[in-house]
Parts: C-alpha cells; sequence; structure tokens
C-alpha cells in the first residue's frame, strides 16, 4: 500500500487499526541468488538497490536481532559530505544526492533535514584545517563557507565564543543534516519487500561454507541455506564474519557512545561538531538534544562504553552552550563500531570468490547509508567495484593506497 | 568501568590508564625481504576476537610503564594482567 495523504484519510476512519504491516515474517528459503548478512541501513539499502537498480529476485537479508537494532539506530544521524580527499567527497556526497531524494524513492518519510552543519574551529591549526578542507571542498562541488567568530556568534545563538577553547570560527556546510534513523532501516525494509525481498530477523549466521575458494552456503540459527552470492554488512561484528569466512580484517571494533536530553522547545537549529574539544550536537524533532563525542579505546562487543567517557562529552558541550547546563540527560547507550586504520571504509571483494564485504564504517556511516548501499550493490551485481567504490578496497592496506580521513582532520563523525 | 591491576601499581581506577590495542604483535625481522601484503598484514591487521584479547595498556597517571593485559571483549572482564615479556597466558575453556 502506498502511503499518501487519500490513504491517511482512508485510514483515519478505522482508527489507524487496519494499516497494512510494513514488511512480514517470511522463512528462510533453502536457497538464494544473494544474501546480505546485516539488517542495518547499509544492508537493508543493498538489498533493496540489487532488486530495484539490477532485477535480482531472489534476495534475502539475514538480521540477527532486529532490524536497524545495530548501528543503524544508535547514532546520531549526523549526514554531511565536506571530507578532504577526493575518494571520499565522491562516495559521501553520492550519499547526499542519493538522501535528498531519498523520501520519495521509499515512499517514507525518512525526515531528512538539510539544517546545515558548523564545524567549530578553536585554535590556528584548526583554522588552517577548516580553510584547507574547505578549498578541497570547492574543487569537489561540495559546497562549504568559512566563517570567522563574529558569523559563528550571529548564527547560533547561545554559543559561548569566549571559552577556555575559544570559537576562531567554523566550516559550514548547508546541505548538511540529520535524518530520522529508524525511518531509514524501516523505510528501506519495506521498500525493498515490495521488491520481492525476504527480510529475515532473529536469523544469526554461524557459518560461512566455502568450496573450492567460492562461498556456497551460509549456517544460520533459522537452518542453512544455499547461495550464489553474499554480501557481509555486519558492522561491529565484521571480524567475527570474517573469521567465519578464514580470513582477518584491518578493524578494531570499538564502543561509541550517545546521549539525548529531556525534550525542550527549539533552541539549536543546525548541527554542531567540534573536534578539538570534542563534542557534537544537534536537537531532535522531538526536543531531545542529541549529543555524541568519542570512542572509547579499547576493542569491545559489550554493547556500552565507560562511563567517564559520558564526562568527556557534557564538559565541552556546557561549556560551548552554558545554557544547557541545567538540561538533565535522560538516555546514554553505545554501540560497537568498526574502525579502520584510515577511518575509511571498506567495500569490495574478499579472498574469498563471490562474497563481498561492506564495513569499517565506524563511527560515521550512517550519512553515507544511501551512497554506501548503491555502491554495494553494483559491486555484488557485477563482481566488480564501481569507480567510487574502488578506492575503499581491501587491497589498499597492501597497496598503502590509503583514503585517510583520520589524518586529514580526524574526523569521526 | 573497570578497575585495572597494574602489575606494578596494583589496582587502580581505569581512567589512570590507556589502551593501546593488540599485544604479542612482532616486528619482521626482514623488513627489506618482505612482501606489501606482508607489511600490510603487520601494520594493519587485527584478530579483534568476540572474546578472549590480549592486549597492551599504559598507566599513563601512575608509574607510566606498558603491560600487557588478557580481557574478554564480551563482558569486559580482565582476566589477567602480566609485564611486557612475560609468555601469552593460554586460554582455558571452561
Ligand atoms: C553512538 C553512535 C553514534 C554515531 N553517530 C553517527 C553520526 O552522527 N553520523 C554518522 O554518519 N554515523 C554515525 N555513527 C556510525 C553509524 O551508526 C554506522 O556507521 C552505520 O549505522 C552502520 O550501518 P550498518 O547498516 O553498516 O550497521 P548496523 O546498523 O550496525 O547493521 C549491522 C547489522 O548486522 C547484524 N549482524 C551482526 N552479526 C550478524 C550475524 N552473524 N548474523 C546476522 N546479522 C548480524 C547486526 O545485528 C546489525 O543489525 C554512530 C554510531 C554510534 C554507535
Ligand atoms: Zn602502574
Amino acid at each position: 500500500m502506498k502511503y499518501s495523504l487519500y490513504n491517511l484519510v482512508k485510514n483515519s476512519f478505522s482508527y489507524h487499526e487496519n494499516w497494512e504491516k510494513a514488511w512480514s515474517s517470511p522463512d528462510l528459503k533453502p536457497e538464494y541468488d544473494v544474501v546480505i548478512v546485516g539488517g542495518g541501513g547499509h544492508g537493508l539499502g543493498t538489498a533493496y538497490y540489487l532488486a530495484k537498480e539490477f532485477g535480482v529476485k531472489n534476495i534475502a537479508v539475514l538480521e540477527k536481532g532486529w532490524i536497524g537494532g545495530g548501528n543503524t539506530g544508535r547514532n546520531t544521524t549526523i549526514i554531511r559530505s565536506n571530507y578532504l580527499w577526493d575518494e571520499s567527497a565522491a562516495l559521501y556526497n553520492h550519499a547526499v544526492n542519493l538522501w535528498e531524494g531519498l523520501s520519495s524513492e521509499l515512499n517514507f518519510n525518512v525526515m531528512f533535514s538539510q539544517r546545515g552543519l558548523f564545524h567549530l574551529a578553536h585554535s590556528v591549526h584548526d583554522m588552517q584545517e577548516i580553510t584547507r578542507r574547505g578549498y578541497s571542498n570547492y574543487l569537489n562541488g561540495i559546497d562549504a563557507e568559512i566563517l570567522n567568530q563574529d558569523q559563528v556568534a550571529k548564527k547560533i545563538p547561545h554559543i559561548n565564543v569566549n571559552g577556555r577553547y575559544p570559537v576562531l570560527g567554523a566550516l559550514l556546510q548547508r546541505r548538511a543534516g540529520t535524518a530520522r534513523h529508524d525511518a531509514v532501516a524501516w523505510g528501506y525494509a519495506r521498500a525493498a519487500e515490495n521488491l520481492g525481498v525476504d527480510i529475515i530477523q532473529n536469523c544469526e549466521v554461524k557459518g560461512i561454507d566455502i568450496s573450492n575458494g567460492k562461498v556456497v552456503g551460509l549456517q544460520t540459527t533459522k537452518g542453512s541455506v544455499k547461495v550464489d552470492k553474499v554480501g557481509l554488512v555486519p558492522a561491529g561484528h565484521s571480524s567475527v564474519l570474517a573469521n567465519m569466512a578464514g580470513f582477518s580484517l584491518p578493524i578494531n571494533s570499538v564502543p561509541l557512545q550517545a546521549l539525548v536530553s529531556e525534550p525542550v522547545k527549539p533552541i539549536l537549529d543546525c548541527v554542531i561538531m567540534s573536534n578539538s574539544v570534542h563534542v557534537y550536537v544537534s536537537q531532535s524533532d522531538k526536543g531531545e538534544l542529541v549529543v555524541g563525542a568519542g570512542s572509547d579505546a579499547y576493542n569491545s562487543y559489550s554493547q556500552r562504553g565507560s562511563f567517564d567517557m559520558i564526562e568527556h562529552m557534557m564538559a565541552p558541550l556546557v561549556e560551548l552552550f552554558p545554557i544547557f547546563s541545567r538540561l538533565k540527560m535522560l538516555r546514554s547507550w553505545g554501540g560497537i563500531v568498526d574502525v579502520t586504520p584510515d577511518r575509511s571504509p571498506i567495500i569490495g571483494k574478499t579472498p574469498v570468490k563471490d562474497l563481498f564485504i561492506n564495513c569499517g564504517w565506524g563511527t560515521g556511516g550512517f550519512k553515507a547509508t544511501p551512497g554506501s548501499a548503491h555502491v554495494f550493490a553494483e559491486t555484488v551485481f557485477r563482481g566488480e567495484p564501481n569507480d567510487i567504490a574502488a578506492p575503499f578496497s581491501l587491497e589498499r592496506h597492501f597497496s598503502g593506497a590509503l583514503v585517510d580521513e583520520a589524518a586529514a582532520a580526524a574526523v569521526a563523525h | 568501568m573497570f578497575i585495572i591491576n597494574c602489575p606494578y601499581c596494583g589496582e587502580r581506577d581505569q581512567t589512570e590508564f590507556t589502551c593501546h590495542g593488540e599485544a604479542h604483535i612482532a616486528r619482521p625481522d626482514n623488513p627489506s625481504e618482505i612482501s606489501d601484503e606482508e607489511w600490510g598484514r603487520y601494520l594493519f591487521f587485527r584478530e579483534n576476537p568476540k572474546g578472549t584479547h590480549f592486549e597492551r595498556w599504559t598507566h599513563d597517571h601512575g608509574c607510566r610503564r606498558w603491560f600487557n593485559v588478557m580481557r574478554d571483549t564480551v563482558t569486559d572482564q580482565i582476566i589477567k594482567t602480566y609485564k611486557m615479556g612475560e609468555a601469552k597466558p593460554e586460554i582455558s575453556n571452561e
């Protein structure tokens, strides 16, 4: 059923009790052409584009918990594309282009809100970094405005530009913003199912069957399944899945936390990021402040971070916005993120034939969801990455052609 | 939060320490002879296990010494701490 004004009115006569389920719970079939492991936004999106753009008919997405229960449903939803290197600019801007049409593409409101993102600079070095990155963005056709202190103070009410680490300026990307994370998972799931994709929840992949160097099947908690091709999109669990297939990855899985405040009236109409004092914040449509910062430095699959990180998030927040100091924080949670040495993702082939991987998005992959899913669908379908995905191969860790966004700006989100 | 047992100072709060990733990775003896792939594996590839992990920590706000930790990455429980140079403990399967 299409979501439309007509159907909204029609369903109101039955008190909205008869809406169709957005997706069903089919049984696992014995055989699929393509199986995607991991029902986050990237995995569901991959299945959607495989069906929609490449006409693949027999696809399943296997999710060990519930769809969107991983990092897709745990992140602070910042979307931007103002990365330094050409390779990243191409990838993340491909995503922003798709975000702009995503709600109508999926017939599901993902609440993409291009409210603008200010990346604060607190030192001469920071000013040089945002200037360099801003010019690199211009050259790549990405919108960027380099602001001075007065402009920042004028555009962001309540910000304290004269704190211990004064705000000297900011890099503004107006096309950046936020989206509703759950809606992204749900929207892709519903649209994928409409194209015949089986979405199987509570189905954990426990083993990968390989014959003569080619993937041939999967062992799951719902039985075994034969496959022609497999796409692994398991985020924090990437190394676990890779181990099942007999190879390792240049990845460490670490906890990353976020928290939200009690809801208040509109007070912040943009996204604020600061790498130097390290906090980022935006206000959700419900009125909560959504706050995040850095990850813990140790490997963990515990799904929760250490307590002192919360203080590290709050201290810079109240320094930048003294007005927030009396707000109560309501909830905090953690996700396990898969971090690569250069902070860029891994998209492409693996040592096993017909087994592809899309991982390493670490602390910043939500923004890439549609772009990542789109290029990965093509990679799985053709067996080779396209021009946008090619620089992000696993092979770059041997050739040395890293896409070093970590060294570029220590940019996390 | 953990309490970490520094082999030199005893039990201290986790915030005094920093983790520096996987332990027991030996630098190749013959750097000019090994392949790009072998270099890549040495520099970047990690075990990243869901379970027992051997890792290096420093006691930054204490004795400032480096030591190794055997820890479960699912529960974050520390199984053992030991000095640099000591053998990697066995993983028991109970
Ligand atoms: C606190 C926090 C804040 C963040 N903030 C931002 C931000 O502001 N902006 C941004 O761009 N990014 C952010 N990120 C990063 C972003 O959330 C991720 O990069 C992105 O959501 C990854 O999407 P995914 O679909 O690959 O992973 P996930 O949504 O994690 O999906 C992977 C799925 O695989 C499943 N799975 C794992 N193992 C198996 C198995 N064996 N069998 C079956 N299924 C399995 C998992 O259950 C999971 O649902 C943040 C992350 C966190 C944790
Ligand atoms: Zn000590």
